[in-house]
């Protein structure tokens, strides 16, 4: 496409010029002291240029403080340095406090807000110029770092590439270095970009800019908008809007093309710190944008804020999270990265190359979905599948540290594909079936696959949704199937083109190998960061606690861990289940999966566990005979209760039940058996669910709770203490992906040099090293008698005969919350209605803490998962609405 | 210390002048009859009559003003006179009289606009806010106690919340006596909840509120059991103490705001017979959360509520189980 550029005397080339002013003084949120107007020389035409610019200097002079260094703002189009209003106050007023003092300086670029209008064009080279001849004539000195905003970002990263005596960081908010070849350019900018289109949507009417302003999430108030408005009164003030898009390269032949290649390339030279957010709500600078800047900066720290999009400066607190990383990475000398020496682990791969040669059985599929008859893979075919699709995927430009998003449901065929992209260095992305649809697709796009493959649901959905990435699939299509799906391979193809088997540099164990997404009950799903060194130490630490080694017969009910079969060395088997609802698992087949492996470990997820023991009525006695040779059981996702796991024990006579407490972000940070849950309930009396003792390597900590519900106390191992779980462990995972700012919260307070984990769930240790959880974070009440965790008083609402589950969540402000049990019923309630007397009675008899009210609902609404979690938070808006007079709805 | 309690012949003003003779003060009762309070002197007259008010006053150390007109309908001029007028007495006798301690009690009614009110604390009396004749009068009248409030003359209000007890004919009897004719609606579901504080407990804390008024005054306070319940179950306890069917029939809270203006309008033409059997004023309170912040004031009136509520339906049936047995039931 080819942009034409409107003639001499069309509306973008302003005939108006004007020198510099200040902004209204009663502009929402703008203290007018910090404006002031500067001159600078523009060399190539021998002119003065005036700037309008905020600047915080002579606040921090008249605080006495000297700066510890720069920040230069530098907006997009159309907005103005209104957009960094709150960094400067916010700058300004940690000085104020005795913090860190930056000075910070926002520019307005010429021709847009307060700047002089020049009534020339300016290129992006132009712009670069401009900015540099401003900071010469601020006569900054170091250390600076930018921060710019849409093409503000661009200007600002020009000036950051020719500055490298100055620089000491560059940040970003939603922008762009580099329009990939072949892709077509946003849409709202194709059509502001027509001819025809651009000076009427940009100049003549106030179309562009108020387009912009609709952008934010949530809307701006309209004092904010009149903030956004304040220069751009009068076609006359907006020729620099239109002139900016007109600028954009969309094309080979812009004039500015090549100082935008000039720069994106500089850029990935740059190693200085770097931060970007991003708003991914953006129809112009979408995640693949973030992907390329990130692919140039892969050392960046990144936060995508999920709801917030093109205006992210509106629409969260940036500032905050900008002075924050500044103190982190600037300012503190200590990042915080763990520096630990861990040792050298053999690679996940291993037993897949000592084991080449073999021809005992690695991987059964019982129902394949190729056949019918169980598919038998032996290490040898494993090991030759595993190299030759490694290879195919190098020969089809699958490089290491590209993305590779995995929509194969757990099968011999996943195993394959997931070892291949390990073996090459490439991140396998991850995400549940059961996040649902639009958990998958924010999961998916957010973590921006360069490559997908799939089984034919996981493309077909990712067609629909339009999820990024080339798309290769795990069965050979048709044509026509192939082409409406946009696949380009299959994996057939990829294993012939890698028949050479030639295989590149391994990764090394500080490589990235994995982002996981968990379920997200508790908020959007969250990418988690594994290295390669820390999945071989999940791999270890299972080994060390169910004793699963080479030879080892495992039954793979559990897809996590089951991954990890052939990293074990285990002979693994999938059960004939549906692996996306693992409540279809029956007794029958978990003891044909034993019997094909001769299986001694059995994995299953909690939702297996309750069929399992539903239709055991139908194991025949060689089933039964086969059961009876399992050694160890475990049952991991989500806690199992007491009589659950030993209903599940009594098919396995011989084999010791467990039951491991872990997340997405540590698998396996404790374990306990049915007979260490049963001594426990005979010691209960602290309250909460007792997880064991940590595994392994594993260490556990509290963060005491103070009066507030915060867990801010110092880390403690002390006996009966209740506050946040910390975990540490060689397999805790790395980071959180993209979630910068998340990532930081969940190291608070962890020993410096350690990685600590915080995990969001509350509970306590016991005299006897076991870890008991008290319930979520989010979910502890604060009444006015003190901190209230739900767990026991839920446990306890469980011992009255007719109720099936309970919920304890609070009302009422934080201080003063009153307590209430929401309780499913045996026979089940059919509406929502107050407890009758007798039942309200029996609970809050049974409950140590006073009941303000009991509800009955005929479901507790829980997470699509594990069907166990139960959201607190969303049932305390609800039970508050329904205790306040309102409708008795569904909660 | 000797006190005046006005007023002492209601169920709140007998208990606080006998806590008040408990704890060693000499109590003298004003109200147009006698008290009946055994081992206290009754000064009889209207709050309403300044001259009354001087002679109840005088050589008294403290006053602790509980005499109000409570009703939930009625000619707004006797409010005025009584709630108002009445408090306006006190004050300008108290002073007159050299009397530093003034305990007022008033009524939470006097921040409440309508709406839920979900853990506040106590917020300012706002008699343009307030809903009805009753709520305004008070915010007028703890206004002027408050404004009346200096380091000579101390005064702290102190808003007791939906008070009970055995004996209670303001609110326990109006439920039993509906519930028993099968008048007494549930608005809604019934689950707002609602806060109280029972008879034994609202005494005690307003003789804290005299014990304390030379650190707190000034201030305002609500009183309650700080044990809210869905306002379902306290009428059910208070019809099972009663031994009367708890209510049954569920009126939407909408229907019942409707229905109390209009029977508030007709009782309007024809006063003096009854009081309406449902006004706007109690259906806003049948169908709204109410329930406060007790913090400040267990804390500053180093105070807390010795009966709980479970205890109180315990002796509310004792009381009406020794009434039945008396009636030979």
């Amino acid at each position: 496409m080819t942009v034409r550029l409107p003639q001499a005397g069309g509306a973008l080339t302003p005939g108006t010029r004007a020198p510099a002013s200040l902004p209204p003084a009663d502009l929402h949120g703008l203290d007018p002291a910090f404006s002031r107007v500067v001159h600078a020389r523009e060399a190539d035409a021998s002119v003065d240029r005036s700037w309008h610019v905020l600047d915080n200097a002579g606040r921090l002079a008249d605080l006495g403080v000297k700066p510890v260094g720069t920040i230069l703002c530098v907006h997009g189009n159309p907005t103005w340095s209104y957009l960094w209003r709150k960094l400067v106050s916010q700058a300004t007023d940690a000085a104020a406090a005795g913090g860190d003092a930056w000075r910070v300086i926002a520019i307005d670029q010429l021709d847009m807000g307060f700047s002089e209008r020049t009534g020339t064009r300016r290129s992006l080279a132009r712009r670069v110029r401009d900015l540099g001849e401003l900071t010469d004539a601020l006569a900054l000195d170091g250390p600076v770092l930018t921060l710019g905003h849409d093409w503000g970002g661009v200007v600002s990263l020009g000036w950051a590439v020719d500055h490298p005596d100055l620089l000491a960081g560059v940040m970003l908010l939603n922008t762009a270095v580099h329009q990939p070849e072949g892709r077509p350019i946003p849409v709202p900018l194709r059509l502001a970009l027509q001819p025809g289109v651009l000076g009427g949507a940009t100049v003549t009417t106030p179309a562009f800019l108020e387009t912009t302003l609709a952008l934010a999430h949530p809307p701006l108030p309209a004092s904010i908008k009149d903030g956004y408005r304040a220069p751009y009164r009068g076609a006359g003030r907006r020729g620099g809007i239109g002139g900016f898009v007109a600028d954009i390269p969309v094309d080979l032949e812009h004039e500015s093309r090549a100082e935008l290649d000039r720069i994106a390339e500089s850029v990935a030279t740059l190693r200085v710190p770097a931060l970007m957010l991003w708003g991914p709500r953006d129809p112009i600078f979408s995640d693949r944008y973030l992907d390329d800047l990130i692919d140039r900066m892969p050392h960046a720290d990144v936060h995508r804020f999920e709801d917030a999009g093109h205006l992210v400066a509106e629409d969260v607190d940036y500032a905050a999270a900008v002075l924050t990383w500044l103190g982190d990475s600037i300012r503190s000398a200590e990042r915080p990265r763990s520096a630990a020496a861990e040792p050298a682990r053999p690679p996940l791969w291993r037993y897949l190359d000592d084991l080449r040669d073999s021809d005992e059985s690695a991987v059964i599929d019982m129902v394949p979905p190729s056949g019918p008859a169980p598919r038998v893979v032996s290490w040898r075919l494993l090991s030759k599948r595993v190299r030759q699709i490694a290879s195919g995927l190098v020969s089809i430009g699958v490089k290491k540290g590209d993305r590779v998003s995995l929509l194969i449901p757990p099968s011999a065929d996943l195993v394959a594909v997931l070892y291949a992209c390990l073996r090459i260095g490439a991140i396998v992305v991850v995400a549940d079936a059961g996040l649902g649809l639009k958990g998958l697709t924010r999961a998916v796009r957010g973590a921006c696959a360069d490559h997908v493959i799939g089984a034919l649901p996981g493309l077909t959905a990712a067609r629909a949704l339009g999820w990024p990435g080339q798309k290769i699939s795990t069965t050979t299509l048709a044509g026509p199937a192939r082409r409406a799906l946009g696949v380009s391979f299959s994996l057939a193809q990829l294993a012939s083109l890698g028949s050479d088997e030639e295989l590149p540099e391994p990764p090394t164990a500080d490589d990235v190998a994995a982002v996981l997404f968990t379920s997200g009950s508790t908020g959007p799903a969250k990418g988690v960061v594994y290295t390669h060194g820390q999945l071989s130490a999940v791999r270890d630490a299972l080994a060390a606690q169910y004793g699963v080694g080479v030879g080892t017969g495992l039954v793979a009910g559990f897809a996590p861990f089951a991954l990890l079969g052939p990293a074990l060395g285990a002979r693994s088997v999938t059960p004939d289940m549906d692996v996306t609802s693992p409540k279809t698992l029956t007794a029958t087949a978990v003891a044909a999966a034993v019997k094909a492996v001769d299986a001694t470990v059995v994995f299953l997820s909690p939702a297996a566990v309750a069929n399992v023991v539903a239709t055991s009525a139908a194991l025949s006695a060689a089933d039964h005979d086969a059961l009876a040779g399992v050694e160890q059981f475990l049952s991991a996702g989500a806690p199992v209760s007491e009589p659950m796991l030993a209903a599940i024990a009594a098919l396995m006579p011989s084999a010791t039940a467990h039951t491991p407490y872990g997340m997405t972000e540590g698998l396996l940070m404790t374990d306990i058996t049915l007979d260490g849950i049963r001594e426990a309930a005979s010691t209960s009396g602290t309250g909460g669910v007792c997880v064991g003792t940590p595994s392994g390597q594993t260490r556990v900590r509290i963060s005491p709770l103070d009066a507030d519900g915060a867990a801010t106390g110092e880390l403690t191992d002390a006996a009966l203490v209740t506050g946040e779980i910390l975990v540490s462990a060689p397999h805790v995972e790395d980071h959180y992906d993209r979630l910068w700012l998340t990532h930081r919260a969940s190291r608070r307070g962890g020993v410096p040099g350690e990685r600590w984990h915080r995990t969001g769930d509350v509970g306590h240790l016991d005299a006897a090293g076991r870890l008991w959880v008290e319930g979520r974070m989010p979910h502890v009440l604060v009444t006015a008698d003190g901190v209230v965790t739900p767990v026991k008083p839920e446990l306890q609402a469980e011992v009255v005969g007719s109720v099936q589950r309970a919920a304890i969540v609070g009302v009422g402000p934080r201080g003063v919350q009153q307590v209430v049990a929401v309780v499913e019923t045996t026979p089940g309630a059919r509406r929502v209605a107050l407890a009758p007397p007798e039942l309200a009675a029996a609970v809050r008899a049974a409950v140590d803490v006073p009941l303000a009210a009991v509800l009955v609902v005929p479901r507790l609404p829980t997470d699509i998962r594990h069907n166990s979690k139960i959201n607190r938070s969303a049932l305390s808006a609800w039970a508050e609405g329904i205790l306040a007079g309102g409708r008795m709805v569904a909660p | 210390m000797k006190v005046l309690v006005t007023g002492a012949s209601g169920l709140l003003g007998r208990a606080v002048a006998a806590e008040l003779l408990s704890a060693g003060h000499e109590v003298r009762c004003f109200q147009r009859r006698p008290s009946g309070v055994a081992g206290a002197s009754d000064s009889l007259g209207s709050v309403a009559d300044p001259d009354a008010v001087a002679r109840a006053v005088s050589g008294q150390d403290a006053v602790v003003h509980l005499a109000a007109k409570v009703s939930l309908a009625g000619d707004p001029a006797d409010f005025d006179r009584v709630n108002v007028g009445g408090t306006r007495n006190l004050l300008d006798a108290a002073r007159t009289a050299g009397i530093a301690r003034f305990v007022y009690v008033s009524s939470p009614s006097v921040a409440h606009a309508g709406t839920s009110i979900v853990g506040d604390d106590a917020l300012p009396a706002d008699p343009l806010r307030a809903r009805g004749d009753y709520a305004r009068t008070k915010a007028e009248a703890e206004l002027l106690a408050l404004a009346a409030d200096s380091d000579s003359f101390r005064v702290v209000a102190v808003r007791p919340h939906l008070v009970w007890g055995p004996g209670d004919t303001q609110l326990v009897e109006r439920v039993v006596e509906r519930a028993r004719q099968g008048r007494l609606p549930l608005l809604d579901n019934g689950a707002a909840l609602i806060d109280t504080i029972y008879i034994d407990n609202a005494a005690s804390a307003i003789a804290a509120a005299l014990a304390r008024v030379d650190s707190v005054h000034g201030n305002s306070y609500v009183l309650t059991n700080g044990e809210p319940r869905p306002v379902a179950e306290l009428l059910a306890g208070i019809c099972a103490a009663a031994g009367v069917e708890s209510p049954r029939w569920r009126v939407p809270a909408s229907v019942a705001r409707t229905a109390g203006s209009l029977i508030e309008a007709v009782w309007r033409v024809k006063p003096g017979v009854d009081e309406p059997p449902m006004t706007r004023f109690l259906a806003e309170q049948l169908s709204t959360a109410h329930w406060f912040d007790q913090r400040r004031t267990r804390a500053d009136l180093e105070w807390t509520p010795a009966v709980s509520l479970d205890e109180g339906f315990r002796r509310l049936a004792a009381h009406y189980g020794a009434e039945r047995g008396a009636a030979g039931v």
